[in-house]
């Protein structure tokens, strides 16, 4: 038995192995697909994940179940915490779910592919370079797609203004109408807690060619992460003036604070 | 009553193992002239073979004496070969040659084979470009500017004069016995350099199957450019693992150190314009191509694979 075996024996059970196998996914003859997905890879991640996301993090994912089986779906969500850990907990979610279980695939910043491993390791995952042609050729695909429309606005911002909603950009809005994807307002509570920053060095960051460079703890807290899964909206894709999808952006913002909202006053305490 | 005439088809860059395939594809039923800027080349009694420049005046008597009624351009110098200027000429200056006198002698259907190279390797790359995607290349690497004017030419050329029904191909990696391009010489070597920490996606098409695509493309006289590649894809260290190659890692960050060790080696197998490719992906969307021209890759991956590493120590 090869070392490579050995290890997949002992860290893949049969039963995930199956799990990952059963969800159809549009894959070529070697197991990759055009942004770099592949099969193998995803299991190391979702065994992985499973311990961060029951052990380390506690996560309860609420209403998991509204998005939908198949077709394209876009699911939005507030990003926090400076590291894409929400991204990674909400697939993992999706993917692990008993009923019509799938891999979406997370939107990610365009600094990653230029860093060696990580860019690589991200894709192999799921995760692919947040650019609107990407998400349309994955929407076209019927894929489940992880949006978070404030991006490093979001990630990026500091504990002070924990669970302020940055502004939305309308590109997610946009893809939706134009694919008839739903829409699956996420609320992520916890996140912002985990890596809590208390400033941004701009220069620095400037100068190491990355978005932002906080002033943080070197650990990542253990903090108790409450996803709230709200139900999926439907836009036509009816020619619309840009202040009009923006009204609509602003719906989906209003939901997602409203799915916030709930996660702050069900949750019991930080950890 | 006259038998109906064969067409007569001027095949370029007839010393590569891509343009003699397709010469075996049609000589059964047309009339070819190969030509090579490179080397005079045997391809049997029944079919004329010149080693000619085509920016010198004798290349037009071949539009004279034979009247061809189609081209088929694969006489691209690639970029590994030759200097930058003479590739240039040969490339550029030489193509346009080739479209004035297709123009002057009323040929109907000109097939160009440009690359998949021309969109440029960047980190920003979506996946599945299609053809309407900008050239980013000319402003990556002076090494590559020829292959987007080659391209920039053939398209006004196709827009300016309809008649020739110009098809412009823009192939993924084309692998296979025979094929001396960058990526084939990479896949058949012992060892490899890959940039340490990037794999990034590719595709591969076997040789046969380009020939096939290009015999197609050339049947059905449809205008346009169109990128070919199969549905599939596997990252770069994947596919020379498959290959049987052991991976040499080139140290690749802060990027300028790669750059540096590149151009110091001189690495014919590796060069350094071309490394970008070897660190970002270029996933060109194939399915325009398939669709109109009814086309189908019949070789798979392991297939490619499989004779890269069967043939590692040639008897």
């Amino acid at each position: 038995m090869s070392l490579a075996t050995f290890l997949k024996s002992r860290l893949i059970p049969e039963e995930l192995d199956q799990h990952i196998n059963r969800i159809r996914k549009p894959i070529g003859t070697l197991g990759y697909d055009p942004w770099g997905y592949n099969n193998e890879a995803i299991k190391y991640g979702f065994a992985l994940t499973k311990q961060i996301y029951e052990k380390y993090f506690r996560v309860s994912a609420d209403g998991i179940e509204n998005i939908p089986a198949d077709g394209p779906v876009l699911i939005i969500a507030n990003h926090s915490g400076q590291l894409p850990i929400d991204g990674l907990l909400i697939g993992y979610a999706l993917a692990s779910r008993k009923k019509d279980p799938r891999i979406p695939r997370a939107m990610i910043e365009r600094f990653f592919p230029t860093v060696p491993w990580l860019g690589n390791l991200l894709n192999e995952v799921g995760a692919v370079l947040g650019d609107p042609v990407n998400c349309a050729k994955m929407l076209a695909n019927d894929e489940a797609v992880i949006v978070f429309p404030e991006g490093v606005r979001g990630s990026g911002k500091l504990y002070q203004d924990r669970y302020e909603l940055k502004r939305f950009g309308n590109g997610f809005m946009h893809l939706a109408m134009k694919y008839n994807a739903p829409i699956v307002p996420v609320g992520v509570v916890g996140c912002e807690e985990t890596i809590p920053a208390i400033a941004n060095i701009k220069p620095l960051a400037k100068a190491l060619g990355i978005p932002y460079a906080p002033i943080a703890l070197p650990v990542i807290l253990p903090a108790k992460v409450h996803l709230n899964v709200g139900a999926p909206m439907y836009f036509d894709d009816l020619e619309i003036p840009e202040e009009r999808v923006t009204e609509r952006v602003e719906m989906v913002k209003a939901e997602i604070s409203r799915l916030i909202d709930k996660g702050l006053s069900e949750r019991k305490r930080l950890f | 009553m006259s038998e109906k005439r064969r067409p007569h088809i001027l095949v370029t860059g007839a010393a590569g193992a891509l343009a003699q395939k397709v010469i075996n594809q049609l000589r059964g039923t047309c009339d070819l002239v190969a030509v090579d800027f490179r080397e005079q080349v045997y391809l049997g009694d029944d079919i004329p073979s010149y080693r000619i420049d085509f920016t010198k005046r004798v290349f037009e008597d071949l539009f004279r004496r034979y009247q061809f009624d189609g081209v088929i351009h694969l006489g691209r110098i690639m970029s590994s070969q030759l200097t930058r200027m003479r590739r240039y000429n040969a490339n550029v200056l030489g193509t346009q040659k080739l479209l004035d006198l297709s123009h002057k002698y009323g040929i109907k259907r000109v097939v160009v084979l440009s690359t998949f190279h021309v969109y440029g390797a960047v980190a920003y790359n979506p996946a599945l470009i299609d053809e309407s995607a900008p050239l980013k290349s000319a402003g990556l690497s002076a090494d590559l500017v020829d292959s987007v004017e080659l391209e920039n030419l053939a398209n006004i050329y196709l827009w300016r004069y309809p008649d020739l029904n110009i098809t412009i191909l823009r192939p993924c990696n084309i692998v296979g016995p025979g094929v001396r391009n960058t990526m084939s010489n990479l896949l058949a070597s012992e060892r490899a350099p890959a940039l340490a920490g990037f794999s990034p996606m590719m595709q591969f098409i076997h040789i046969d199957d380009m020939s096939d695509a290009i015999v197609q493309a050339y049947k059905k006289p449809v205008r346009g450019v169109f990128n070919v590649a199969p549905q599939d894809w596997v990252a770069y260290q994947h596919a020379l693992k498959l290959c049987g190659c052991k991976r040499i890692p080139i140290p690749s960050i802060p990027p300028a150190v790669p750059k540096l060790i590149l151009r110091t080696l001189k690495l014919r197998s590796f060069p350094s314009y071309l490394m970008a490719f070897f660190k970002y992906p270029v996933v060109i969307d194939g399915r325009a191509f398939a669709r109109e021209f009814d086309f189908e890759p019949k070789r798979p991956l392991m297939e490619i694979f499989r004779f890269y590493r069967d043939n590692k120590k040639p008897v």
